[in-house]
């Protein structure tokens, strides 16, 4: 049952995100948007496969619920047309070729080292297991854990986190000077 | 129940889901239904008139005070002409209603809508992320809308999607965080200790998290003024006026605005189609009262006993969900009542109240909470 929802939403993950890019019926920006959707929904089905529900939930809220909607609202509202088919040059083929396998060989890597801390051999490893900690807390896919992990001092996230935030109030701040005529 | 049937259901647990699916899906289409047919006589007395009272059981002279209104409302739908306009983008505009109409059924299906019938949670899916996965859903109910306007290609519906996408946007900030004074109360596990049945709600919600929608139910169920409308009053006020907005609902019911939009983001639709957007508005009210009455009025509890634990009998397992239904029937003539009694409001006032009123209201609203709870920790 797992794998075929896996390959369920693993298929639409990777065909709907081709379309966002590559759509031979349309060029039209909306349809890219919301093939991004149901991109980021497959991709949050994925997360829910590997008990990971916050993550699932967070991603249609923050992402298709408020990010695609924004998308949709400045495509909308500066009313871009369809935009031409550009040629494609050999140059940005080799680029994104390049990157595509420097991002797959990180993340080959990143597996690997996954299989050989958990000591386990790949197919149980791919099967979704509740680890539980000290506590006898569940700490995979637990909304409580994740808190856990990120808002304690000692071995925990509390700084890198602390910094994220403060990155996401400069861009803010930033946007509202930049779109107030007033404050300039 | 007769072997086999026990066997089977054992023997694939989806059958039940899809039962439980099949159930809510029965309950809820008749009470769209009989929103609307309500919406028309309340406003009809509100206004003075006598409304839509004739229609009874067909071929007969029964009249049943017009309750046979939605039958010939649906069937005026279904056999109106299906008109698609020249100028439309059509796979959007086929895309839209549907879409529209999806979001505000699949939220019930975290929502506990009554205690045990039987073995059996009154839950379909009793996520513990129970409360954020509503949200998620809740969020993707402005495509539908954005959608038809996009898609209808003329003035009127584009600005209506317009303004719906920028309003609903603005409105869930301030829900989502209304609702987070309820989770720092509902979610400290200490207060299950104090409940009247406590071994029964501790079987009740064993290997839910805290983010479940029925620890909140849980928590209210510890007399009337353990509702957190009494606790948390001011969280109730914005999350109440949020779902207003969220539900396009007058006095926030701009992407539509008759007055100056001819009807918004549905004027170029027809027939069935206009009727799916209807239908998944009047969803969309059940769905907000059905969280409302979770969130802040004890779920399916009763502050009197036998109704603040789970049944323990199928008889009280019905009432339970029929407690429910009323609790959300109160929220359904609530916003009913106010539509006809509020005029709209206008864009940048909804937008000043959205912005500058309810969210340093509902932050501050936390921080209060958090320091309340610091203070008596």
């Amino acid at each position: 049952m797992e794998t075929i929802l896996f390959n369920i939403f693993a298929v639409l993950a990777v065909l709907s995100a081709l379309l966002v890019v590559v759509n031979p019926l349309s060029r039209n920006p909306v349809t890219s948007a919301m093939f991004l959707v149901t991109t980021m929904i497959s991709v949050s089905g994925l997360f829910v496969l590997l008990n990971a529900y916050f993550l699932a939930a967070v991603q249609i809220l923050v992402y298709a619920g408020a990010v695609m909607v924004l998308f949709l609202f400045v495509i909308m509202l500066l009313d871009v047309q369809e935009t031409a088919r550009r040629k494609l040059r050999i140059v940005s083929l080799v680029m994104g070729f390049v990157a595509v396998g420097a991002l797959f060989g990180v993340y080959k890597s990143s597996i690997d080292a996954t299989y050989e801390t958990a000591g386990q051999d790949s197919h149980a490893l791919g099967q979704a297991e509740e680890i539980v900690d000290a506590d006898g807390d569940v700490v995979v896919g637990s909304t409580q854990a994740l808190g856990k992990e990120l808002f304690s001092h000692e071995g925990g996230f509390i700084l890198p986190f602390e910094i994220v935030s403060i990155l996401l109030l400069v861009a803010m701040i930033g946007a509202i000077l930049l779109s107030k005529k007033e404050l300039r | 129940m007769p072997e086999f049937i026990t066997e089977l259901l054992n023997n694939h647990a989806w059958l039940m889901v899809a039962i439980k699916v099949l159930g809510v899906f029965a309950v809820v289409m008749p009470m769209v239904a009989y929103s609307v047919v309500a919406e028309r006589r309340i406003s009809a007395f509100i206004q003075d008139r006598v409304g839509p009272n004739r229609v009874g059981i067909p071929f007969t002279k029964i009249k049943l005070l017009g309750l046979g209104q939605p039958l010939a409302d649906g069937l005026k739908s279904f056999l109106k002409e299906d008109f698609t306009p020249g100028h439309v983008k059509r796979v959007f505009y086929w895309m839209a209603p549907a879409v529209s109409m999806i979001p505000s059924f699949v939220v019930f299906a975290v929502i506990p809508f009554g205690s045990v019938l039987g073995a059996q949670k009154m839950v379909i899916a009793d996520l513990n992320v129970g409360i954020l996965f509503t949200f998620g859903i809740v969020s993707l109910g402005v495509y539908g809308v954005v959608l038809a306007g996009y898609a209808s290609n003329s003035k009127y519906p584009f600005l209506g999607g317009i303004r719906s996408s920028a309003q609903m946007i603005s409105y869930e900030i301030a829900m989502g965080m209304a609702v987070v004074p309820v989770f720092m109360l509902a979610a400290d596990p200490t207060w299950r200790e104090g409940l009247p049945a406590e071994s029964e709600w501790n079987a009740y919600l064993d290997g839910t998290g805290l983010l479940n929608l029925s620890s909140v139910v849980a928590y209210q169920s510890d007399g009337l003024f353990s509702w957190l409308i009494f606790k948390q009053p001011i969280a109730f006020c914005i999350f109440l006026i949020a779902i207003f907005a969220e539900t396009n609902r007058l006095p926030f019911d701009l992407p539509e605005s008759e007055t100056e939009l001819v009807a918004g983001y549905n004027t170029e639709y027809s027939s069935m189609r206009f009727a799916l957007f209807f239908m998944g508005e009047y969803a969309a009210m059940i769905a907000g009262s059905a969280l409302m009455v979770v969130l802040f009025c004890g779920g399916w509890t009763l502050p009197i006993d036998g109704f603040n634990t789970p049944a323990q009998s199928l008889g009280m397992g019905v009432l339970h969900i029929l407690v429910f239904i009323g609790k959300i029937a109160v929220f359904l003539g609530l916003m009913i009542w106010v539509r006809w009694m509020l005029p709209r409001f206008r864009y940048d006032q909804l937008m000043n109240i959205g912005w500058k009123r309810f969210l340093p209201l509902s932050l501050a609203n936390i921080i209060l909470t958090a320091i309340v709870l610091w203070a008596t920790a």
